[in-house]
């Protein structure tokens, strides 16, 4: 005979240390055993997709920054994308080595702050300190080229808005040779972790046909097993020429689509991109970063689809245009937006402890999800 | 002769007693305190890469006065729905409890707060008053939140309690003894008479026993380190769901009366783990008062001793806490009645064994 | 991989009326117009069939035409009448690799649209993001309120051409 107990209604309410960000969930409890997760976000909607719909064309970008703040680059690059296709402009080689580097060094920076703030909701809080350390180095590169540590506003339809700096190629070489030992360092200390491994292994297994039809991508999506990378199956700016490899989910600490592996692939994928700044640096050609930058912005009437990979996932940008040189309709596809979707399934039976688990490895940046 | 000196002051034994017990701690745990709150800072500062206070003092050293004066200031917030005499009366009870551990543990040879002849049994049995003010605490402060927190601290420290009970009794077993004073004056002569080796005395038990020391005291320093909710098992103070556990809604003096229970009682189980197995107040290499025949100086030296074993230990938490994540609650019950109570069992049968031959 | 002209001469075989028509003259994708209240079924065909095997929904957006009669009244306020809302869909195949534009149309003032939230679980945060911001009414949607805004929002949905923000609520002033 089973004892009927009580729901309880605990509130992770919007101020809490370990939402990153203004997030409620509401969680239905059976005494230590989760029932149902709710999110309620619109906590830090600031109306992007209106706002847009006012401005000109290259007037939105310092807006696509603020949307993911740890990872400006890429909404930037994404948006540019976007337009240049539907203006279907051309733009020189050295533009585009130049937006690859900027968007692997923000991956590397971005995955720093998701494995600090993931070991820290944990209670490790040590690496937190050490990934701040080194993100320091990557912020100082993009100061000294665009003047901005967080919300760059440098990568512009058409080009770049000034070109790098003459110390830069030399100074990044010189952050790649410094941040290799300090990613075995991290794994020593995090990773291969034995109380860091009971706490993640098994916790929030996410099967890769599920995922898939939640439209899970990005980290979350590749530690469920699947080999799905925009960079490798529809590449966009020049990624077809580097030579990188996709890091995938094995389960080798507990089973496939865990939040260990969902934390593990971030890792791999820093290794990574490490890489592909290398082979960037090599192959960087010059040219003047801002000839093709058109003076009006007024692209035909038509819509276009464009995607990039966020170090969260897929960011989408739908762009319609009525011919005018302000944009009729931007819609935003976040990454953190679905990925944060799929938490009812995964917090099923588990314990209260376990919800921070599994937001952490989640990572969702809550300006991104409520835009 | 403390005790001597109030007596007399007082013309009354039981005064005399109490004063020559209980003062002195005092004088030794609030500076400690002080110390202690400053090593952490530094210590977790310097292993992660940072430099921590820096400003106040040279090198950050009045830190903590500064903290102190600031938690005195501020205002003490009783919300309307807590429970108030609970509310007022647990931070006095945490800290009573830590406290009172204090008197039967020996600072050095000629002074020990209060010198019965149950020693151990009585601190361990002090030290459990500490559950009761925690789950005062959590429940006056009508969060569910804290409940939750204070609920998990009770069932930990009261499940810890048992390894560290069952390697003290080893431990008595071999010593035939459960008062601190003696069991710290067997341990006399050089570190080899320490109880890690084997204990005092020259003989095949001794070397037979130096494995299961070891494995005792392993056992006892990681119960401790649960029994005052250090990382990695501090789930019930600072687990980031819980945002700050049972002493969340304490403000100003009452939440610094928290605060030097922690630390106290980090210093108290540091000091009962060095005394048992690490020879107390007894130096490793002979007195330097012996030597010069300057017979004053060898209880100085003795203090010194103790303060530098106990801080070690203290260092030693700290050093976990700032390396090691957090482990979950079922995790942790897991982990001392599936692996440290059935080590410590064995163990003890073992040794009680060996000190039959 | 199938492009989208081979597509849609599969879709107006099976389903006929339903597919309205493909326009592919506009940069840069074309796309296949559809009926709203059918949509579940050719979506369901999109998402079974063998050889087209759209599993992935990447991306559903609300669309204000604002192609209606649009009329100003004394204080420059503008209120539209007449035309349309739309949404449209971008599929995706994971295996084939192939993608997909669709777009439906449905009457500006009693906009309904059936979910496709039983076919990709991703489209329910999408639908619910359509109907709090747009105004769009899905069918048969396992929990349609609001996301980003309030719940209580009385005023009407933002991202229409002629949306005025309340003056008060919850008893807040509203204009900065």
């Amino acid at each position: 005979m089973a004892l009927k107990t009580e729901e309880m209604i605990l509130n992770m309410g919007p101020q809490h240390p370990s939402t990153h960000g203004v997030l409620r969930l509401e969680l239905q409890l059976e005494g230590e055993l989760i029932v149902n997760v709710v999110p309620h976000i619109g906590y830090l909607h600031r109306c992007f997709e209106k706002h847009a719909e006012a401005m000109t064309y290259p007037q939105v970008i310092p807006y696509t920054d603020r949307m993911d703040y740890l990872a400006s680059m890429y909404n930037e690059f994404g948006y540019a994308l976007a337009v240049e296709k539907l203006l279907n402009i051309e733009i020189p080689e050295r533009v585009e080595y130049i937006r690859v580097i900027m968007g692997e060094l923000q991956r590397i920076a971005s995955h720093l702050v998701a494995i600090g703030t993931y070991g820290a909701d944990i209670g490790a809080f040590t690496p937190f300190l050490f990934c701040f350390r080194d993100r320091e180095k990557i912020l100082s590169l993009y100061e000294m080229t665009c003047g901005a540590r967080l919300l760059y506003n440098y990568i512009w339809v058409g080009g770049v808005s000034h070109d790098l700096h003459p110390d830069f190629l030399r100074l990044t070489k010189e952050f790649i040779d410094y941040f290799r030992p300090k990613i075995t360092e991290l794994n020593n200390l995090l990773s291969y972790n034995k109380i860091f491994i009971e706490r993640t292994a098994n916790v929030g297994i996410l099967k890769k046909d599920v995922a898939v039809n939640y439209g899970i991508t990005g980290p979350m999506l590749r530690a469920s097993g699947m080999k799905w990378d925009l960079r490798k199956d529809d590449p966009y700016s020049v990624y077809d020429k580097f030579d990188f490899d996709i890091p995938v989910g094995d389960g080798r600490m507990g089973t496939v689509g865990d939040s260990w592996d969902r934390y593990f692939v971030r890792v791999l994928e820093m290794e990574e991109s490490l890489k592909i700044i290398e082979q960037a640096i090599a192959q960087i050609p010059e040219g003047d970063v801002t000839s093709a930058i058109p003076k009006r912005i007024k692209p035909p009437v038509g819509q276009v689809y464009s995607r990039v990979e966020n170090p969260r996932g897929e960011l989408g940008y739908f762009i319609m245009s009525n011919g005018t040189p302000n944009p009729f309709r931007i819609k935003v596809r976040g990454p953190s937006f679905i990925n944060l979707a799929v938490i009812n399934e995964l917090c099923k039976d588990l314990l209260v402890a376990d919800v921070i688990t599994i937001l952490g490895s989640i990572d969702i940046v809550l300006g991104e999800v409520d835009r | 002769m403390i005790y001597e000196f109030f007596s007399n002051l007082f013309n009354n034994q039981v005064i005399g007693y109490i004063i020559s017990a209980a003062l002195p701690l005092l004088f030794f745990i609030l500076p400690f305190v002080l110390v202690a709150v400053y090593m952490e800072r530094k210590v977790s500062a310097h292993m992660q890469d940072r430099l921590g206070p820096m400003r106040v003092g040279w090198h950050g050293v009045l830190q903590t006065i500064a903290d102190l004066l600031k938690l005195l200031q501020k205002e003490d917030i009783t919300a309307t729905a807590n429970d108030k005499p609970l509310f007022n009366l647990a931070p006095i009870v945490v800290f009573a409890g830590s406290y009172a551990a204090f008197a039967a543990i020996p600072f050095t040879g000629a002074y020990i707060g209060s010198n019965i002849d149950l020693g151990i049994i009585y601190i361990i049995g002090a030290t459990g008053l500490v559950v009761a003010g925690i789950l005062m605490s959590g429940w006056a402060s009508n969060n569910k939140y804290t409940l939750l927190g204070a609920m998990r601290a009770a069932a930990q420290i009261i499940s810890y309690e048992i390894p560290t009970i069952l390697v003290v009794l080893s431990l008595i077993m071999i010593t035939g003894t459960m008062n601190l004073n003696t069991m710290s004056q067997m341990q006399t002569g050089y570190f080899w008479n320490w109880m890690i080796l084997g204990g005092p005395g020259l003989g095949v038990t001794k070397f037979l026993l130096i494995p299961f020391m070891i494995i005792g005291f392993f056992v006892i320093y990681i119960s401790t380190l649960a029994e005052v909710n250090r990382t990695p098992f501090d789930i019930p103070e600072a687990e980031s769901e819980l945002v700050s556990g049972y002493h969340t809604e304490y403000s100003g003096m009452k939440f610094s009366i928290f605060f030097l229970a922690e630390y106290a009682n980090m210093f108290a189980v540091s000091a009962i783990v060095a005394t048992l197995f690490f020879g107390g107040y007894q130096s490793p290499f002979g007195y330097l008062g012996n030597t010069l025949g300057a017979h004053w100086l060898v209880p100085i030296e003795q203090f010194f001793w103790f303060a530098i074993k106990g801080t070690f230990f203290v260092f030693v938490q700290m050093w976990l806490r700032w390396t090691l994540p957090r482990l979950r609650v079922d995790q942790l019950m897991a982990v001392c009645w599936k692996y440290l109570i059935p080590i410590a069992f064995v163990n003890l049968i073992i040794v009680g064994l060996i000190t039959i031959l | 991989m199938k492009n989208t002209e081979e597509i849609f001469n599969l879709l107006k075989e099976k389903f006929g009326e339903a597919i309205i028509e493909l326009k592919a003259d506009q940069p840069v994708e074309a796309f296949i117009t559809v009926n709203p209240l059918e949509l579940d079924k050719i979506c369901k065909y999109l998402a079974e069939t063998d050889e087209l095997k759209f599993d992935s929904l990447m991306n559903l957006s609300g669309v204000d035409e604002a192609n209606g009669e649009s009329t100003k009244d004394e204080e420059g306020n503008l209120t539209i009448t007449g035309g349309t809302l739309s949404v449209f869909y971008h599929l995706e195949s994971t295996s084939l690799k192939h993608k997909l534009t669709l777009k439906v149309s449905a009457p500006r003032e009693n906009a309904e649209v059936t979910s496709v939230s039983e076919i990709w679980k991703c489209a329910d945060w999408h639908e619910r993001e359509a109907y709090d911001l747009i105004g769009i009414k899905f069918l048969n949607h396992p929990d349609l309120r609001r996301i980003l805004m309030p719940y209580d929002w009385e005023a009407g949905h933002p991202l229409q051409k002629d949306y005025r923000n309340p003056e008060y609520y919850q008893g807040m002033k509203v204009p900065y």
